[in-house]
């Protein structure tokens, strides 16, 4: 189209300012369109984070009689003697540590079998999905009632091997909370990422399955070679968004277990919040905010390049 | 041209995004009053859904409306766990209603913060000085906020229980020692009839932590902060008696004495005997008494050491900072203090009247009366919370500690590290001066 445009322009220069002007039209439209996005963008998401950089320099405080006075890097000094804050390091790394693969590799698993052309498989679909749909908050209720020592979970495990074996309270021990809140998570996240595989799935031609059926490819074979090159794209979008959904964990922790028992469950976020809000220091959690954003704004840096077009 | 027609859509873009800023900001610092529109002035409660309380509000307004015709009074309720952050949202934005209710604890950070406004209730029916003293908030020596009523701890327990042990039943003038106490929890917990013999809400979360156990940590000798000028914690809160009590609060779970996290509803475990004692606000104390009947006895706090103690201060009212009809809001204040209303407060809360004169009238704690003895708690035994802005951050750290020492963490490091963090959270703050 724009070559034949130049073209055009090469051939009869006397149309040169008709096609300017409508150029020129079709660009103010476009910005026209963009504006209230690019408004809400502004006010929404570029003031707050600007605002929060600025934050991390100064005293501000939620409640205060005087203004937010600028103490350099005082912040980060205390951030960085903080020994919460690389528990929350620690914690937030290892829940993404597990997370991004299970999370994943679940999804897919699941992808693949309700991919399956059978009878009933909707049913299926609209069960996995059922808990992404279900508000965070409730479903953290439910499990916190089903982790507790007198619980569901126990009650199942003592029922199965036949009271042998009685379960800990799941979220009041340092060593089993992360792992129950992990498990929770990837339930109620899974479905979703189902979906995005599902989609990337369908985007895989048939014919490409019937060829490798042909040549006598086994369904390993069929999934090594034709399925997993064609999610390439999906497989990318699929790892960024369960990283960065990972590092903000935060709801679960705030519902279930308030960071405890021993700061095994405290996150990066979930502090922010705790000194922002609950001990009132803004500028303090700005900081860690602003630390935040550098680690996944770095990590998701590296992803993106490893999984770069490579040619 | 096409540039410069460009550059003019991006500055109107620009342009139209600080304008949705500008006008978003201007409602806040613009106005420096609120609060009042005419002669109404606007009233904020932390009550809704607590319908008992609301009603005797909405009764004070209703009999101040009708009294004259100069000012309206208006109610707006909200939730409890919504409150605090409604009225901080509130005060940045410069909107805060002419008259609040504010937690005890919370005065002095408020106070402080410029939210609230000294307050002159001279010439009211109830003087001030009739009040039990933790109704009272005040602040660098101004009167700020003024309770109704206030909540006393108790250990509560089935007398048949105890006398089946043969554990002593402690009186005001003879509270259990820390052996005693230790004592009648091994000997109940060897009966093997309890789940665990002692109840102390350990599922709870926020400010019952420090209104809860900080008395205890008090009766040991310790305390949240060195109290004289509130500047340091170091050498209190992680002082050798505070460490005692650590080590005792831990020894109640590695015992089996108490658990490490109790029931969505303790009382109502004690209730079904689950447990035999129950460490809990008075707020209880009726529900306890309409379900054990006289087998119901309510006991002083152990005394650790320094004598026993309950936290005091519970919700008060006060004027915020930028009402602007400050004599409508005080009128409201003056007429409120009438002892008819102390009463009906006391009676719709279960709660314990501020005054004596209301005690009289309310059959169950006047002299005599089944719950006289918490109105003694609250008068003898009150300490309240450290009367300082930092309170809110006290709190958060001491509650972290607790939690912290029950799931195992050593007292002494964990009370330490609480320490720290208040003295720096005091260094950095100048101490909350200005």
């Amino acid at each position: 189209m724009t070559t034949k445009i130049a073209a055009l322009e090469r051939l009869c220069p006397v149309r040169r300012t008709r096609t300017t002007n409508a150029r020129r039209r079709q660009s103010l439209t476009a910005l026209g369109m963009a504006t209230p996005a690019v408004v809400l963008l502004i006010v929404f998401l570029v003031v707050p984070v600007v605002l929060a950089f600025a934050l991390a320099f100064t005293d501000a405080r939620l409640i205060s009689p005087t203004p937010a006075r600028f103490v350099g890097l005082r912040n980060f000094t205390q951030l960085f003697e903080d020994p919460v804050f690389y528990k929350s390091l620690r914690n937030t790394a290892y829940f993404a540590a597990v997370v991004v693969p299970l999370q994943a590799g679940l999804a897919l698993a699941l992808a693949l079998l309700v991919n399956a052309k059978v009878r009933g498989v909707n049913f299926f679909r609209t069960v996995y999905f059922l808990p992404v749909v279900t508000s965070m908050v409730v479903v953290s209720l439910l499990w916190t009632f089903l982790y507790r020592k007198d619980g569901l979970v126990n009650h199942v495990i003592s029922t199965l091997t036949l009271g042998h074996v009685q379960g800990p309270d799941w979220l009041g021990d340092p060593a089993t909370a992360m792992p129950a809140i992990i498990l929770m998570s990837v339930w109620q996240g899974v479905g979703f990422h189902m979906v995005i595989w599902l989609a990337g799935l369908q985007t895989i031609p048939v014919e490409l399955y019937e060829a490798a059926e042909l040549d006598g490819a086994t369904t390993w074979h069929r999934f090594r070679h034709v399925t997993w090159p064609g999610l390439r794209a999906t497989r990318t979008f699929v790892l960024v968004t369960i990283t960065i959904a990972a590092f903000s964990l935060f709801t679960q922790i705030r519902v279930m277990t308030q960071g405890g028992p021993l700061d095994s469950t405290t996150t990066v976020v979930y502090q922010a919040v705790r000194t922002g809000y609950d001990q009132q220091q803004t500028a303090y959690a700005a900081t860690v905010s602003l630390v935040f954003f550098v680690l996944v704004l770095t990590v998701s840096l590296v992803q993106r390049f490893l999984t770069r077009e490579k040619d | 041209m096409v540039f410069r027609r460009r550059r003019l859509a991006l500055a109107s873009v620009a342009a139209a995004a600080a304008t949705a800023l500008v006008a978003g900001c201007a409602s806040g610092p613009g106005g420096s009053s609120s609060g009042a529109g005419g002669d109404t002035l606007t009233l904020w409660t932390h009550n809704a859904g607590n319908s008992a309380e609301l009603d005797v509000v909405k009764k004070i307004i209703k009999d101040f409306n009708d009294s004259q015709d100069k000012y309206t009074v208006e109610l707006q309720s909200f939730p409890q766990t919504d409150y605090n952050n409604s009225v901080v949202a509130a005060a940045s934005a410069r909107k805060l209603p002419c008259l609040l209710d504010v937690d005890g604890p919370n005065v002095a950070n408020w106070a402080w913060g410029g939210y609230l406004a000294p307050i002159d209730v001279s010439g009211s029916e109830v003087p001030v000085k009739d009040q039990l003293a933790s109704t009272v908030g005040t602040y660098k020596d101004q009167l700020y906020s003024f309770g109704f009523y206030d909540v006393s701890l108790a250990l509560f327990a089935r007398g048949s229980v105890l006398n089946e042990h043969g554990i002593r039943i402690p009186t005001p003038g003879k509270p259990w020692t820390k052996g005693e106490f230790d004592a009648a929890l091994a000997e109940l917990r060897k009966s093997g009839k309890f789940a665990y013999p002692l109840e102390m809400g350990t599922g709870g979360s926020g400010e019952w932590w420090p209104y809860a156990y900080s008395p205890q940590l008090q009766s040991f000798g310790g305390d949240l902060i060195d109290r004289n000028g509130h500047k340091s914690a170091s050498g209190t809160l992680d002082g050798k008696e505070s460490v005692e009590w650590g080590n005792w609060f831990r020894s109640l779970v590695t015992k089996g004495y108490m658990a490490k996290k109790s029931g969505a509803d303790p009382n109502k475990d004690f209730l079904a005997g689950k447990s035999a004692i129950q460490w809990d606000g008075s707020w209880n104390a009726a529900k306890n008494a309409q379900k054990l009947g006289d087998d119901l006895v309510i006991l002083p706090p152990v005394d650790f050491g320094e004598g026993p103690k309950i936290g005091g201060a519970s919700w008060q009212w006060a004027m915020s900072s930028t009402c602007s009809d400050k004599d409508g809001a005080q009128e409201w204040l003056r007429f409120s203090r009438r002892t008819k209303y102390f009463v009906d407060y006391a009676e719709a809360t279960s709660t314990i009247p501020a005054t004596d004169a209301a005690a009289r009238q309310i059959a169950d704690y006047r002299p005599g009366g089944k719950f006289e003895v918490l109105v003694q708690f609250a008068r003898e035994y009150a300490t309240v919370r450290p009367v300082t802005p930092a309170y809110p951050y006290i709190s958060t750290e001491f509650q972290k500690a607790a939690q912290d020492i029950l799931a195992g963490a050593d007292p002494e490091s964990a009370l330490g590290q609480a320490a720290k963090n208040i003295d720096n959270n005091l260094k950095t703050n100048n101490n909350y001066a200005g």
